[in-house]
C-alpha cells in the first residue's frame, strides 16, 4: 500500500515538472501578444506615427459587427471551412484506408500523397492560379480540346467559379495532412481484431463500419478539431490567388487588411478578438458533442 | 484493414487500382505540370502545348548560383529541423503527463493548449515582432524557431496527449510491478510504441515549418537568415513586376526534394511503427 | 631663461593641438567606413545595377552598403518597411519607397531639403516633387518614374487602315473591335482588341483613375479634401470600361495584372496594352513575337472634352529619421539620383529618369528613341489622391478598386460604384 502511495506521488512531482514549466513559457510568450490585442481593441490606434492613441471604448467592435464586408467574410470563411473539411476528412480517411492496405506500389501512393503538402502554399497556389488562368490555363485548354466548353472561362474572375477552385485547391493541399494523422489512428488498431472478424463471417464493408470506424474516431476528431481550427484561419491560399477582391475576403484576410494594409490596429486587433471568440465557439461545440474528455 | 490482393474479387481489386490510380494524377499532375514548367525556357512559358518543344537546365543552374537561395535551403533546414526537435523532445514528455500521470490540472492546460494552437498569425504578429526585438532575436534563426514553438509545441502536446492516452495499460503496470520509475516506464515502455505517432506529428511539424512564410517574412530581413519561402515570394525578373516563373518553379522542385527524402525515409519508420504498435500478448 | 621656458609651453600646446586637429580630420568626413544599410530591389539586372552603384560610392567614400532585399510585392514591401518604423529602428538608413507612400512615410523620413538645393530639386520633374512633398517636407527624392501607357501595334494599325492611335477611348474600341475581328477570322482565336489592368488591386486603382480623370471625372479625393468622385463623368467613365469587358477585353480582365497583361500582349494577342513602360524593353526583345511592332503613345481622352491621363508611378529614396548616420545616408541617396546613374540607368535598363532634361539628352535617345514620346505622358500625369490621404490612403484605394473591380464584372452599376468609394471618402477626410 504504501509502495502505491509513493508512486502515485513520485507521478504526481515528475507530472508537475514535465508541464508546467513548458506551458508556463509558452502561455507567457502568447500571453504578451494577447494582452496587446485585448489593450488595442479598445482603443483608436492608427500606426502612422503621428495620430496619437485614444481610447474609444467598444467602438471598434461596433464598426466591425455592422460592417457588410465583415460580414461576408464570415460567410466565405465558413463555406469553404465546412466544404474544405468535410471533403479532407472523407478523402483523407478513403487515402488513409488505400495506404495501409498491403498492395504493390503502396510506397510510392505514400510518398505522392505527400507531395501536395510538401510544396509551400504560396507556390502551390501559385501554380494552380496558373493552371485555371483563362487563356493560357492547362484546365481551360483541355476542357477546349475535350469539348466540354466553348470558351474559356476566367475561374478566379467572381466567387461562383472562384470559391470551388479555392476549396479544390485547399483539398488537393490539405488531404494529406488528415490522411496522415489518420493512418497513424489507424496503424494503432491492432491487425488481430479485424482477422477475429473475418473469421467470424463479417464482410469488408461490416467491418470498416463497426470496427475501423469507431477505432479511428478519436483521432478523426483530433483531425477534425485542428483542420476546422485552421480552416477558419485561412489566409495564404485567398491571398495569393483572389487577393483583394473584396467579395472573396476570408476573416483573416480581412483582419490583415484592416491591420496591415490601413494601418488601424485599433480596428484590426478588434477584429482579431472578435475571430478568436468564433473560433472559442467552434472549439466548444466541438468538445461538447464529441467524446474527447479533457480528464 | 484492407487485403485485396488476397481475398477480394478482380472487380473489386480492379477498382481499388483505379482509385490509387485517380489519387496518384490528383496529387501529382500539379507537381509534374510544374516539373515541367522548370524545364520550359522563358519565351515558351506561355505557349499552350503541354508538351514543349524545347528543354532547357537554365532555371536550375540559376537558383543554384543565387548564393541567397542556397543559403535559405542551409537556413529552412536549421530551423525547421530545430523546431521539430525541441517540439517532439518537450512536447512528448508533456503529453506523457498529460495523457498517463495524474494531474490536478489536465482539463484546464488542455485546453490552454488548444486555445494556443487557435491564434490567428496575424494578430499575434506585432506583439512578437515587438518581444523579438527586446530579446535581442530579431533576424535570427534562434527568433524565429521560438515563434514557430509558439504553435509546434501545442500541437504536438496535444496529438501526442491523445496517443498516449489510446495506450493500453497492462505493460506499464506490469513494468510498475517491476519496480520501474515513471520516468524509466516512459522510456523504455511507452515511448517506443508511440513511434508511429512521433513520426506523423514530426513530420508535419517540420512541413509546416519549412513551409511558413508569413512570420519567416516577417523576422528575418538579411539574406543570411531568410528561408526558402521567402526568398522565392522575392524572385524577380528586371523589374519588379515581372515573375521568373522558371526560376520560381525550379527552386520548388528543389525545395520539395529534401521533403520527399524525409518521408521516403520515414515511411519505413511507419510500417515498423504500425506493425510493432499492436500490443503481441 | 623664462623666454625658453614659455617658448617651449607654446610649442607643447601647440604640438598637443596639431596632433587634436590632425587626428579630428582624420575623423571628420564620414568617418572611417560605416555601414549603411538601403532596403531596395536586389535581384535580376536591377538589382546587380544598385548593387554595382552602392559598390561604386563604397569604394568612393570608405563606407559599406549592405543592401536589404525588398519583397516583391509593394504591400509586402510597406508591411515590412512599417514594422521597422514603428519599432523606430535605425536598423535601416536608406529606404526605396513608392510614390504613394509618402504621406505614410513622412513622420520617418528626414526633410531631404536638408541635403538638396532648390536648384538640384527644380531639376526633376515638378509634378513628382510636389507628390512627394507632404506639409512643407521633402520626403523623398524621385529615383526613377512610371506613368501609365498606351501601347499600340504599329503593323495592325497599318494593315486595317489606320495612320494614327486612337486619341479617344470610343476610337480605340472602334479600332480594337475592327482588329480583333480580323484577326480572329485570320485563325488566331485567342486575340483581344485591348488588354489591361482590370485585378482588384492598387493596379486597377491606377487605370481607373486614368478613365475617370480622362473622362473630366476628378481625382477621387482632390488636394483640397473634396471627395468628387460622385460625378455623372467619372460615372460614364465606369461604365464604358465595363463595356470593354467581354467585347474587346477577355472576361479575365478583372484579373490581369501588369504581367498577365503583357504576356498576352507579347504573345501578339493584342492590337493595344495599356501598361507601364517596363514592358517596353521587354516587348523589344528578338524572342517576343511583337518586337520591332510597336510603339508607345499617351493614353486617350475620355470624349473629344476629355483629357489624356496618365497615372503616375515610380520610386523614390527616403533617408530614414532613426538613421544613425544621415549624412552619409543622404550622400548615398544624391550619389545614386545623380544625373550621371539615372542616365547610365536610362541607357542599360531602360528605366525612365526623373530628370527631365535627360530625355533629350542625345546618347539615352539613341538607345531609347521611343523615350521622346514618354515626355508627353508625363505631362499628363495624374497623381493618386495618396498625400491627401496620408495613412489612410489605402482605406480609399481598397474602396475604388473594389467597386471598380465589381462594376468591370458587371456586379454592380457605375453609380452605385461611385456612390460607395464616396462614402468610404467622406469617412476618411472627416
Amino acid at each position: 500500500m504504501a509502495k502505491q502511495i509513493d508512486l502515485l506521488e513520485r507521478q504526481r512531482r515528475l507530472a508537475w515538472f514535465l508541464i508546467v514549466p513548458a506551458v508556463f513559457v509558452v502561455f507567457l510568450v502568447i500571453g504578451y501578444p494577447l494582452i496587446q490585442v485585448l489593450l488595442y481593441s479598445v482603443l483608436k490606434y492608427k500606426l502612422d506615427g503621428v495620430t496619437p492613441a485614444s481610447f474609444v471604448g467598444l467602438s471598434n467592435y461596433l464598426f466591425i459587427l455592422t460592417d457588410p464586408d465583415f460580414w461576408l467574410a464570415v460567410q466565405n470563411t465558413l463555406i469553404f471551412s465546412v466544404c474544405s473539411v468535410t471533403l479532407e476528412c472523407v478523402l483523407g480517411l478513403a487515402v488513409a484506408l488505400v495506404a495501409n492496405s498491403k498492395f504493390k506500389g503502396r510506397s510510392i501512393l505514400r510518398v505522392a500523397i505527400l507531395i501536395p503538402w510538401a510544396i509551400p502554399t504560396v507556390v502551390s497556389s501559385k501554380i494552380w492560379a496558373w493552371m485555371f488562368n483563362d487563356i493560357y490555363g492547362v484546365v481551360n485548354v483541355l476542357l477546349i480540346n475535350f469539348h466540354l466548353i466553348s470558351q474559356k472561362i476566367a475561374f478566379l474572375a467572381t466567387p461562383a467559379t472562384a470559391l470551388p477552385v479555392i476549396i479544390a485547391v485547399d483539398v488537393w493541399k490539405t488531404t494529406p495532412f488528415m490522411a496522415l494523422l489518420l493512418l497513424a489512428g489507424l496503424g494503432l488498431i491492432p491487425g488481430d481484431l479485424y482477422e477475429a472478424a473475418s473469421i467470424d463471417g463479417a464482410s469488408k464493408i461490416r467491418q470498416f463500419f463497426s470496427l475501423t470506424l469507431p477505432l479511428v474516431m478519436p483521432t478523426l476528431l483530433v483531425a477534425l478539431i485542428f483542420r476546422t481550427l485552421d480552416a477558419l484561419r485561412v489566409f495564404d491560399i485567398f491571398y495569393v490567388m483572389v487577393g483583394g477582391q473584396g467579395n472573396m475576403a476570408t476573416m483573416a484576410i480581412y483582419n490583415q487588411q484592416w491591420l496591415v494594409s490601413f494601418l488601424d490596429a485599433g480596428i484590426g486587433s478588434a477584429a482579431s478578438v472578435i475571430i478568436l471568440v468564433i473560433i472559442m465557439v467552434f472549439v466548444v461545440l466541438y468538445t461538447r458533442f464529441s467524446k474527447t474528455s479533457f480528464e | 484493414m484492407k487485403d485485396p490482393d488476397s481475398k477480394s474479387s478482380p472487380v473489386l481489386r480492379a477498382l481499388f487500382y483505379l482509385l490509387v490510380l485517380v489519387i496518384l494524377v490528383f496529387n501529382l499532375f500539379p507537381f509534374l505540370y510544374a516539373v515541367v514548367s522548370s524545364f520550359r525556357p522563358s519565351s515558351e512559358l506561355f505557349s499552350t502545348d503541354l508538351i514543349p518543344k524545347s528543354l532547357t537546365f537554365l532555371h536550375y543552374s540559376e537558383i543554384f548560383r543565387d548564393a541567397r537561395f542556397v543559403a535559405s535551403l542551409i537556413n529552412s533546414i536549421i530551423v525547421a529541423g530545430c523546431t521539430v526537435a525541441i517540439a517532439l523532445a518537450f512536447g512528448s514528455l508533456c503529453a506523457y503527463a498529460l495523457g498517463r500521470l495524474p494531474f490536478r490540472f489536465k482539463g484546464f492546460v488542455l485546453y490552454l493548449v488548444l486555445t494556443m494552437t487557435m491564434f490567428p498569425q496575424i494578430s499575434v504578429l506585432s506583439g512578437l515582432f515587438v518581444m523579438l526585438k527586446a530579446l535581442n532575436l530579431f533576424n535570427t534563426r534562434q527568433g524565429l524557431i521560438m515563434t514557430y514553438l509558439i504553435f509546434s509545441l501545442p500541437f504536438t502536446i496535444w496529438v501526442m496527449t491523445q496517443y498516449f492516452r489510446s495506450l493500453p495499460r497492462e505493460l506499464e503496470e506490469a513494468a510498475y510491478v517491476d519496480g520501474a520509475s515513471p520516468l524509466a516506464v516512459f522510456w523504455q515502455v511507452l515511448l517506443p510504441l508511440t513511434v508511429p505517432g512521433l513520426v506523423s506529428t514530426g513530420l508535419l511539424a517540420f512541413i509546416a515549418a519549412w513551409n511558413e512564410f508569413l512570420f519567416a517574412l516577417t523576422f528575418t530581413v538579411t539574406d543570411n537568415m531568410k528561408t526558402v519561402p521567402v526568398v522565392i515570394s522575392q524572385f524577380s525578373g528586371a523589374t519588379s513586376y515581372e515573375q521568373p516563373w522558371g526560376s520560381i518553379m525550379a527552386a520548388s522542385m528543389v525545395v520539395t526534394i529534401p521533403l520527399v527524402i524525409l518521408v521516403m525515409i520515414f515511411q519505413y519508420r511507419i510500417v515498423a511503427g504500425l506493425t510493432a504498435g499492436a500490443v503481441k500478448g | 631663461m623664462l623666454l625658453k621656458k614659455s617658448f617651449t609651453r607654446r610649442n607643447a600646446l601647440h604640438l598637443v593641438g596639431s596632433v587634436l586637429a590632425a587626428s579630428l580630420i582624420a575623423h571628420t568626413g564620414f568617418g572611417a567606413g560605416v555601414t549603411l544599410r538601403f532596403a531596395s530591389d536586389s535581384s535580376g539586372t536591377g538589382g546587380a545595377f544598385i548593387k554595382a552603384l552602392c559598390d561604386e560610392w563604397s569604394q568612393k567614400t570608405g563606407n559599406k552598403v549592405e543592401i536589404i532585399s525588398r519583397p516583391q510585392d509593394a504591400t509586402a514591401t510597406l508591411q515590412q518597411y512599417q514594422q521597422y518604423w514603428a519599432a523606430k529602428s535605425g536598423d535601416v538608413d536608406v529606404y526605396q519607397i513608392d510614390v504613394i507612400w509618402q504621406s505614410i512615410a513622412g513622420p520617418h523620413a528626414v526633410d531631404l531639403k536638408k541635403y538638396f538645393k532648390a536648384d538640384e530639386i527644380s531639376q526633376h520633374f515638378p509634378r513628382i516633387i510636389d507628390n512627394n512633398t507632404v506639409n512643407g517636407k521633402l520626403v523623398s527624392i524621385p529615383w526613377f518614374t512610371d506613368a501609365g501607357t498606351l501601347y499600340y501595334r504599329t503593323d495592325l494599325l497599318e494593315k486595317y487602315g489606320y495612320k494614327e492611335p486612337p486619341k479617344t477611348w470610343e476610337e480605340l474600341a472602334e479600332m480594337a473591335k475592327k482588329i480583333q475581328d480580323g484577326e480572329r477570322k485570320a485563325g488566331k482565336p485567342d486575340f483581344q482588341g485591348f488588354v489591361f489592368q482590370g485585378k482588384a488591386s492598387e493596379s486597377v486603382t491606377c487605370n481607373a483613375l486614368e478613365w475617370v480623370y480622362s473622362y473630366g471625372g476628378g481625382v477621387i479625393i482632390e488636394p483640397d479634401k473634396k471627395v468628387t468622385i460622385n460625378n455623372p463623368n467619372a460615372i460614364k467613365a465606369l461604365d464604358t470600361a465595363r463595356s470593354w469587358v467581354g467585347s474587346i477585353s477577355p472576361a479575365g480582365v478583372v484579373t490581369y495584372g501588369e504581367e498577365e497583361a503583357r504576356n498576352v500582349w507579347q504573345a501578339g494577342n493584342a492590337a493595344f496594352m495599356r501598361n507601364w513602360p517596363y514592358a517596353y524593353a521587354l516587348g523589344q526583345d528578338p524572342k517576343s513575337a511583337v518586337a520591332g511592332k510597336f510603339d508607345v503613345t499617351v493614353l486617350p481622352k475620355g470624349g473629344d472634352n476629355g483629357k489624356n491621363a496618365a497615372c503616375l508611378g515610380g520610386w523614390n529614396l527616403m533617408v530614414s529619421g532613426y538613421s544613425k548616420n544621415p549624412d552619409a545616408a543622404a550622400d548615398l541617396v544624391k550619389y545614386l539620383d545623380s544625373a550621371d546613374a539615372q542616365k547610365k540607368r536610362a541607357i542599360d535598363l531602360s528605366l525612365l529618369p526623373t530628370l527631365p532634361a535627360l530625355y533629350a539628352d542625345p546618347e539615352v535617345l539613341a538607345k531609347n528613341p521611343w523615350f521622346k514620346n514618354m515626355v508627353e505622358v508625363f505631362k499628363n500625369a495624374v497623381a493618386r489622391p495618396s498625400t491627401v490621404t496620408g495613412a489612410d490612403y489605402n482605406q480609399i484605394s481598397t474602396a475604388f478598386f473594389q467597386n471598380v473591380n465589381k462594376v468591370l464584372t458587371g456586379g454592380e452599376s457605375g453609380k452605385d460604384a461611385v456612390q460607395q468609394v464616396e462614402r468610404v471618402g467622406k469617412r476618411l477626410v472627416r
